[in-house]
């Protein structure tokens, strides 16, 4: 097990990109049809990447 | 961070997240089915071929008459209508101020009239799922204690974000440590999907926490706003006779180009006053078709009275039902709406085993401090 390398910069960044993220997802769809509604699935759907991509990537 | 900011924000989070923990997994439970409550309402329904050209629509004071045909000696509530399918319900009572509980509904096609079979709206399975998921069957005390759990459900998730960062300050985002202990990896795992789904469950939560104050809202607009027209006729009785409803809608859709009738509550039913129609317009993009434009049309004269505006709270109260219920991006976004709520039960689920696990709070405390100074925690 390697000792985990500090990242760079604040752990609030990617929380933040995340929320904002969510944001656009959650407006995108109500503002209009078609690729306003592709743009929230498109974003909810790399939510849900991201927790299936740390389960991959998991550390045993 | 001192210390005694981390202990502070840390029985923050644990007080707020226990308390609202169980009604939050009823609530995440509940939801699942009422995502797809449209779908599973067809999916019960007979199945009946649409034409491909529907014909006119049949009158309304006709449709009304239909309705009322089926339910002998109850007076009409509310008319509405289905745009993406050929009908239009109509709500019954035995009086006009009727419960939404004791209404029962007639859906009809909107050309030729014929009773289209359906379950009433307030019965079945679904019915109780969302009375478990609104008011626990407690009605306007079970709402708001709904509310209070969704807000602080919403001081969880800030909490739970403000103790993320020293926790996180020395790992990657995303880092999952399932091979040390097991406690850990839970851990890691409520860090993890609880910060994905941050914005998401911040908004469904705040939102369905203004869903609660519903009715103080909607009673507030009655008596507020409404109650201006409603004075110029104090003292009269509420009509018995009433003009054409289908000549109180084509008034509405002239003085509302470009809209399209939603619902029309009628005089009594506590959206219009006792002496007028509402004509409830909507437009036709997904955030206009939310934002309803009442239009006031005389019960007895069938003339027009007022377009108020609805006010600013009626407006985020409105806007805030597509936020929490996810049905504005069609299916996919419903798919995806259930699978962040089954994250959400994982985050939920995870932090009862974290605090089952927990040992003291001074504990968890030096833990969250070793985390900020070292990487290590668990």
């Amino acid at each position: 097990m390697s000792r985990p390398s500090a990242p760079n910069g604040s752990p609030f960044t990617a929380p933040a990109w995340i929320a904002a993220a969510s944001v656009l997802g959650l407006v995108s769809a109500l503002v209009g049809d078609g690729i306003f509604d592709v743009v929230s699935w498109a974003v909810f759907a790399a939510l849900v990447g991201l927790v299936v991509r740390a389960w991959v990537k998991r550390t045993r | 961070m001192q210390r005694t900011t981390i202990k502070a924000w840390f029985l923050i989070h644990k007080w707020t997240s226990l308390v609202c923990t169980l009604f939050l997994l009823l609530l995440c439970l509940t939801g699942l089915p009422l995502i797809f409550a449209e779908e599973i309402d067809h999916l019960a329904e007979p199945h009946a071929e649409q034409p491909a050209a529907p014909g006119p629509a049949r009158n309304f004071d006709d449709q009304v008459n239909t309705a009322l045909a089926q339910y002998p000696g109850n007076v009409p509530l509310f008319v509405g209508w289905d745009p993406e399918a050929n009908t239009m319900y109509v709500n019954t009572g035995a009086r006009a101020d009727t419960p939404p509980p004791q209404m029962k509904t007639a859906l009809l096609d909107s050309s030729t009239g014929a009773v289209v079979p359906a379950a009433q709206f307030n019965e079945g399975v679904m019915y109780f799922i969302l009375r478990l998921h609104t008011d626990l069957f407690l009605g306007l005390p079970g709402m708001l204690f709904m509310g209070l759990m969704g807000l602080l459900f919403a001081v969880a998730i800030i909490s739970g974000l403000v103790l993320y960062g020293p926790f996180m300050r020395r790992q990657r985002f995303g880092t999952l440590r399932t091979g040390r202990s097991r406690r850990l990896a839970w851990l890691d795992l409520h860090n993890v999907i609880g910060v994905v789904t941050l914005g998401w469950a911040l908004v469904v939560g705040i939102t369905g926490a203004i869903n609660t104050v519903a009715k103080p809202l909607e009673a507030a607009w009655q008596s507020e706003q409404l109650g201006e027209f409603a004075a110029r006729y104090a003292g009269q009785p509420r009509p018995t006779t009433l003009a054409s409803l289908q000549d109180a809608v084509d008034t509405a859709l002239a003085a509302a180009p470009g809209m399209r009738p939603a619902f029309v509550s009628f005089p009594g039913t506590g959206y219009s006053g006792d002496h007028h129609y509402g004509v409830f317009m909507q437009g036709n993009t997904p955030l206009t078709e939310r934002l309803y434009r009442p239009v006031l049309i005389d019960a007895v004269t069938g003339e027009l009275t007022a377009q108020p505006q609805l006010p600013t709270y009626m407006s985020v109260l409105l806007l805030s039902q597509p936020l929490h219920f996810g049905d504005y991006g069609r299916l996919p976004l419903k798919i995806l709406w259930a699978l962040l709520d089954l994250l959400t039960i994982a985050v939920l689920v995870s932090g009862l085993y974290l605090w089952i696990k927990r040992g003291n709070t001074e504990a968890r405390v030096t833990e969250i401090e070793r985390a900020e100074k070292t990487g290590g925690a668990a």
